[in-house]
């Protein structure tokens, strides 16, 4: 894992210092709310529903045991005993106090920890594939290039107040895992035919208000000029982004209305300013971040354990939560863990302080001391013994960490929604715990096997309700909280956007509805057929019909 | 009044910032010459307001669209070093840099405008003005000009700050050292943090 240098530690303590003088100065009337707010903003602080909400960095996704034992004592200290993974593979605290967040951010630093660019209108936290390095799909490890950006993005000078928000998600194996075509960049990392690195760059995809999938605008980076080029894309999008209207100021907005030929034409003209300057990266920069993720020292293992094997045919639960939770590893005797963070009666992602500190224990004991945070907002450990599992199921289990949903219909991706967030339409957590009610039963939730289900509560999108097989978008209708839903949503290399089936619904009616959106699936489909698969077949009509004719027969007169 | 930094040291100003009067009906039209982004527009002087404009003696900082319709008129006091072209933030150095045959260095102060600090559009056209069009002289970061924002106007190319009427100067000047070792190059010449680090100084 990466570790600050002198350099790393300055800069962090300075923005401390930075940030507690900015909080001072606003705190003694001195800085107006109006424009402290894009300062807090840029250091993750928002003022919420109910207190200000701190969302701290974790670059790519990636914590060590003692980071995270470092947030679960200030869940204890200054929230209220939990914290939240969110979307962004980012850790939101809900209920801090403003006069506390720089003691906040000052106790971060001492772990090497942020809330840097968390918010604002500014180059976002870069996010990754929680299982880079031990997956076996994997071209080339995303890490050392996600750790280059994140040093090019910190306080690029540049580009601190751009239109608005900008999200860079890197992949670097055979199927996505980082979203790549819903980012304001996505980049693929391959090899090309001599094994050099290069990078596909994807611009101007992103959900939101106007969902779109992005276009490739340079199909073969050489990773060097990654920084040089990207100034160029950020250049133009920095210059003739629209700033008179927020809900059309992302960069997909510019590069539909210009076309992503001319925008990509635009960004090499740019490009050739700086194409080969000293912004270039160098081999030894590279070769210095990625010796910071070289793998675990970790001893040979047989490919088999009897053991392991012997408990999987015995106890039921055990294999149900080895077939949902536990992944294939590039080494052998090796398997990556997901503890999911969505049992029924949670919000999706939140974990308490005393989750947190066991999910450091057993990272230290089971996994290297390392763990991560996926997008799907449940936490890793990726490098676990075959021989350990059953152990560490047991532990997982004695903590609430061990429900076996992990992409299952209950494995809700859900962002924190109008009971904490002020930009929510709608609520989000009572939905999903109303759906995971509504499919408690496992032996049936197995049945329907595959399904991503995902929820927002407003058109930023948060929830990624785009790329649902099953998405819920809260609406506000006169002031009231409603539901749009949609399906034929996937993120990965089919991504797609889903489509919504019709009229929406009040929020007691949506668990009816996606069971009644089930029960067409499990009648239409084929053996092979996850629930998307068949949606994809059959077309939305019969689901359509079924939800509309039976469900809520009156729903287009009742609520239009 | 507002004061001026220039460098790190608070100066007397003897620049008068010249400003057309706010149009009642702004004139829209496409941001700058190389139109790239035609949706939105800005607002844009009208002709009269322009030719009506009163250019003070002395040295003055006049508006982009003064200076490219009345160039003819203050050609003897541009060559007496009497001039500076400010830019507003939508507005395109290329402009600019044609009508001065591509010497930006004829003008001995260029200013940027930022009409709300939010708006960093200037931060790239400070950029382009010290590298693409080679300018050397002074540069001035005009209208929202705030301590929070020092390091990073410093570092894209200004060496000079009109700042807000509330801010302390003193306090501004320190911004600029807000932070000591800075990840990226930029404007001012320092090599980005990998060509910086011990045993690892060597180029590409």
């Amino acid at each position: 894992m990466y570790r600050y240098d002198d350099y790393d530690r300055a800069l962090v303590t300075e923005r401390v210092a930075q940030y507690r003088d900015q909080l001072q100065r606003n705190l003694a009337g001195e800085l107006s709310d109006d424009e402290f707010r894009p300062l807090r903003l840029q250091n993750g602080l928002y003022i919420q529903r109910h207190a200000p909400m701190l969302r701290i960095a974790v670059p790519y996704g990636m914590l060590s045991s003692t980071q995270l034992r470092k947030l679960a004592s200030i869940g204890r200290r200054y929230d209220r005993g939990y914290g939240h993974f969110s979307t962004r593979q980012n850790m939101q605290f809900n209920w801090p106090k403003l006069e506390d967040t720089a003691d906040i951010l000052a106790e971060l630093a001492t772990v090497e920890m942020h809330a840097i660019q968390t918010s604002g209108n500014c180059i976002r936290n870069i996010t990754t594939d929680p299982f880079a390095g031990v997956a076996p799909d994997e071209i080339v490890d995303p890490r050392p290039y996600c750790e280059v950006l994140r040093q090019w993005s910190t306080f690029h000078p540049e580009f601190a107040f751009l239109p608005r928000k900008f999200k860079i998600a890197v992949s670097g194996t055979l199927e996505d895992r980082a979203v790549t075509y819903a980012h304001d960049v996505g980049l693929q990392l391959y090899r090309g035919q001599t094994g050099e690195v290069l990078v596909r760059v994807i611009v101007g995809g992103g959900m939101g208000r106007t969902p779109i999938l992005g276009s490739v605008i340079h199909d073969a980076l050489p990773w060097k000029h990654l920084p040089t080029y990207l100034d160029a894309v950020l250049r133009v999008y920095n210059r003739y982004g629209r700033r008179d209207n927020a809900y059309k100021a992302r960069i997909k907005i510019l590069v539909k209305a210009i076309g992503a030929e001319e925008f990509a034409r635009q960004v090499d003209a740019e490009w050739q300013l700086e194409r080969d300057g000293i912004a270039t990266v160098t081999q030894a920069e590279l070769d210095r971040a990625a010796a910071a993720f070289t793998d675990p020292d970790a001893p040979e293992r047989p490919s088999t354990d009897a053991a392991f094997d012997a408990a999987v045919a015995a106890d039921k639960a055990f294999a149900r939560w080895v077939s949902r939770c536990v992944r294939a590893h590039k080494r052998p005797g090796y398997r990556s863990v997901t503890l999911s963070l969505k049992p029924t009666g949670v919000a999706p992602g939140d974990i308490t302080s005393d989750q947190m500190d066991a999910v450091a224990d057993m990272a230290d004991r089971y996994s290297f001391g390392e763990l991560r945070v996926t997008h799907e907002q449940n936490v890793v450990l990726s490098d676990v013994a075959l021989a350990d599992l059953h152990r560490l199921w047991q532990e997982a289990r004695s903590h609430g960490l061990a429900t076996p949903n992990i992409g299952l219909l209950t494995d809700i991706i859900c962002c924190p929604g109008g009971d904490f967030c002020s930009l929510a339409n709608a609520k989000s957590i009572p939905i999903a715990q109303a759906i995971q009610e509504a499919f408690d039963d496992l032996d049936y939730l197995y049945d329907i096997g595959e399904l991503e289900l995902n929820i927002s509560g407003c058109m930023n999108s948060c929830g990624h309700h785009h790329v649902g097989h099953i998405g819920i978008l809260g609406v506000d209708k006169a002031g009231s909280e409603w539901y749009q839903v949609s399906i034929g949503g996937a993120q990965g290399n089919t991504t797609s956007l889903a489509e919504v089936i019709g009229p929406s619904f009040a929020a007691e009616e949506v668990p009816a509805v996606v069971k009644t959106l089930i029960e067409t699936y499990v009648e239409a489909r084929t053996p092979e057929e996850r629930f998307l698969d068949t949606v994809r077949r059959v077309g939305m009509a019969p689901f359509k019909s079924r939800v509309y004719g039976e469900t809520t027969k009156n729903a287009e007169a009742a609520h239009g | 009044m507002a004061d001026l930094i220039r460098g790190n040291a608070l100066v007397a100003d003897d620049w008068t910032w010249v400003r057309l009067p706010e149009s009642s009906e702004p004139v829209r039209k496409s941001a700058g010459k190389v139109v790239l982004f035609k949706l939105t527009g800005e607002p844009a002087a009208p002709e009269d307001v322009i030719a009506a404009c009163e250019v003070p003696a002395g040295k003055v900082l006049l508006p982009l669209s003064v200076w490219l319709k009345r160039r003819d008129e203050l050609a003897v006091r541009a060559d007496a070093g009497e001039i500076g072209v400010w830019l507003d933030s939508h507005e395109e150095p290329a402009e600019l840099a044609e009508s001065l045959g591509d010497n930006l260095n004829r003008l001995p102060v260029i200013g940027v405008n930022f009409p709300k600090f939010i708006d960093g559009r200037g931060f790239s056209t400070a950029f382009l003005l010290r590298t693409r069009y080679g300018y050397r002289n002074e540069l001035r970061a005009l209208g929202d000009v705030l301590r929070d924002q020092m390091f990073f106007f410093h570092r894209c190319g200004f060496d000079a700050y009109l700042l807000r009427a509330d801010q302390k100067p003193e306090r501004c000047i320190a911004a600029l050292r807000d932070f000591t070792t800075p990840y990226q190059t930029s404007t001012d010449g320092l090599p980005p943090v990998f060509r910086r680090r011990v045993g690892l100084g060597a180029p590409a």
